[in-house]
């Protein structure tokens, strides 16, 4: 049975994710055909509500929609100063006017993509709010890990960085565990959440993680324009610590370890630029997966009457 | 009221389509492309019957289900399956490979996945069973078994290595 709404992937059962994740390969095969668009969602209207910057999601989303046919309108409202309250109430209005179909939605507030969906008939797709999910980004990531590990259960993914205020973290452990993921943090004491799901190892010190043994090191980019840099003394600190310096990046290849980050890098802060070059790099690899998950689960959304 | 068809008579229509095939295409270079579902196991098929031809052969598989005309009146979108056409479409001789012949939809919308891969040279259509009842201008060149349906009835076709079984059932819709 499809859904109205995409909001979280707490609420995703196992079988909508496996569904949603095998429907995102015959898309992908898309991608090499002279043609990459397909005709599925012609005459549907998608309108983009973005009210925090997002250049990656954003188009990767739109490519994804333009490649089913779709229109795509920008609602750009990232950088205008309407306060909460007004926006919401507008937005619904414009929605209902512009009979759109699918919404995608990214908002600093948590729960707000949630609280649209349930006013309009158009699908919501959570595009990121908040500290609370990302469930696309979610999804795209797990995509990743099963293409290199067609049965992830039991593998064993380090989740590195800001662990406390990052959507992607908290969502793609999620899938990671329902999936069968073995998931741990690493990061510092201050921004590993104390509390949390169960089972969810914690470190603090990056070679206790590696005797972990993970198979994927996942790097969370650090937030420059939020609040990590009051978290940790300087960014030079920080890739010291917990980023992928040469001399880690040489340990990880020794291990074969696979190497996943959300984008977009900051280089020199979660990883040196040799990372780029490293072959079992699965950075770009999300970027295209994105669009070929984002396709599959507009394809499966069914805006309601 | 049902009618049957058994597995001999399922063979001995594929073995007509790949007669006709060889008859008409004479050697030439050819790519069976099979329509998701059973399309391809047809295809799969004729393809072994013509193999010992001394002829260039390709082989692909469409799934035709982000083509279709019809998302409007489906409560849930077809799952979809990888499409694998390994060869070069564009000015190929392709002749589209399906079970059933009904409304011609399936066609159309296969006539337009097949062009997003590249502009074939000629495009030509086999079908095991033609059904009747075309909605749209579409009519094959090549046929295995004709069958005489009314418009509400159901051809369900099982074939061995997707239903374990060689069987087409006619099945009429109750008065």
């Amino acid at each position: 049975m499809p859904r109205k709404d995409l909001l979280d992937i707490v609420s995703l059962d196992r079988e909508e994710i496996d569904l949603l994740l095998d429907q995102a390969a015959p898309f992908k095969e898309l991608f090499t055909r002279s043609v990459k668009k397909v005709p599925a969602l012609k005459g549907k209207s998608v309108l983009m509500l973005f009210y925090e910057p997002s250049t990656r999601t954003h188009s990767s989303f739109e490519v994804a929609a333009k490649r089913l046919s779709a229109d795509v309108t920008n609602f750009d409202v990232a950088h205008s100063s309407i306060t909460k309250g007004e926006s919401v109430r507008e937005t619904i209005e414009t929605l209902q006017a512009m009979r759109t179909d699918y919404v995608i939605v990214r908002h600093k507030a948590s729960g707000l993509p949630g609280t649209i969906a349930r006013l309009t008939r158009a699908s919501v797709i959570n595009a990121g709010d908040g500290a609370h999910a990302h469930p696309t980004q979610a999804l795209l990531d797990a995509f990743t890990i099963k293409e290199k590990f067609p049965d992830p259960s039991g593998k064993k993914v380090l989740i590195v960085g800001d662990i406390l205020h990052s959507r992607v973290a908290r969502s793609t452990s999620t899938i990671l565990k329902k999936l069968g993921v073995e998931v741990a943090y690493l990061g510092p004491g201050s921004l590993v959440p104390k509390t949390g799901p169960e089972n969810i190892r914690r470190f603090t010190d990056y070679k206790e993680a590696m005797a972990w043994s993970p198979d994927v090191v996942y790097l969370l980019r650090v937030q420059m324009e939020r609040q990590d840099v009051q978290y940790f003394p300087s960014l030079r600190e920080y890739h010291k610590l917990y980023g992928i310096t040469d001399a880690r990046l040489a340990d990880i290849s020794d291990r074969g370890l696979y190497l996943m980050h959300p984008g977009p890098v900051n280089r020199g802060v979660e990883l040196c630029d040799a990372v780029m070059d490293y072959e079992r790099s699965l950075i770009n690899d999300q970027v295209e997966n994105g669009i070929a998950v984002r396709m599959a689960i507009l394809y499966w959304l069914k805006p309601g009457v | 009221m049902e009618h049957t068809l058994n597995a001999e008579e399922i063979a001995e229509g594929v073995q007509r389509l790949a007669e006709a095939i060889r008859a008409r295409t004479d050697g030439r270079p050819i790519a069976l492309v099979g329509i998701r579902s059973r399309g391809d196991e047809v295809a799969e098929r004729v393809l072994n019957l013509l193999a010992e031809d001394d002829r260039e052969l390709e082989f692909g598989i469409l799934d035709i289900s982000l083509y279709r005309d019809d998302f409007e009146h489906l409560h849930e979108n077809p799952k979809l399956q990888e499409s694998d056409i390994p060869f070069a479409v564009e000015g190929a001789h392709i002749i589209l490979v399906d079970d059933v012949l009904f409304t011609g939809r399936t066609i159309r919308a296969a006539l337009d996945a097949l062009s997003d891969y590249g502009r074939p040279g000629r495009v030509e259509l086999a079908v095991l069973i033609d059904r009747g009842h075309r909605e749209v201008p579409i009519q094959p060149d090549y046929v295995g078994i004709t069958l005489e349906t009314s418009r509400l009835d159901h051809v369900l076709v099982s074939l061995e290595g997707t239903d374990g079984i060689d069987q087409v059932r006619v099945v009429a819709k109750e008065p």
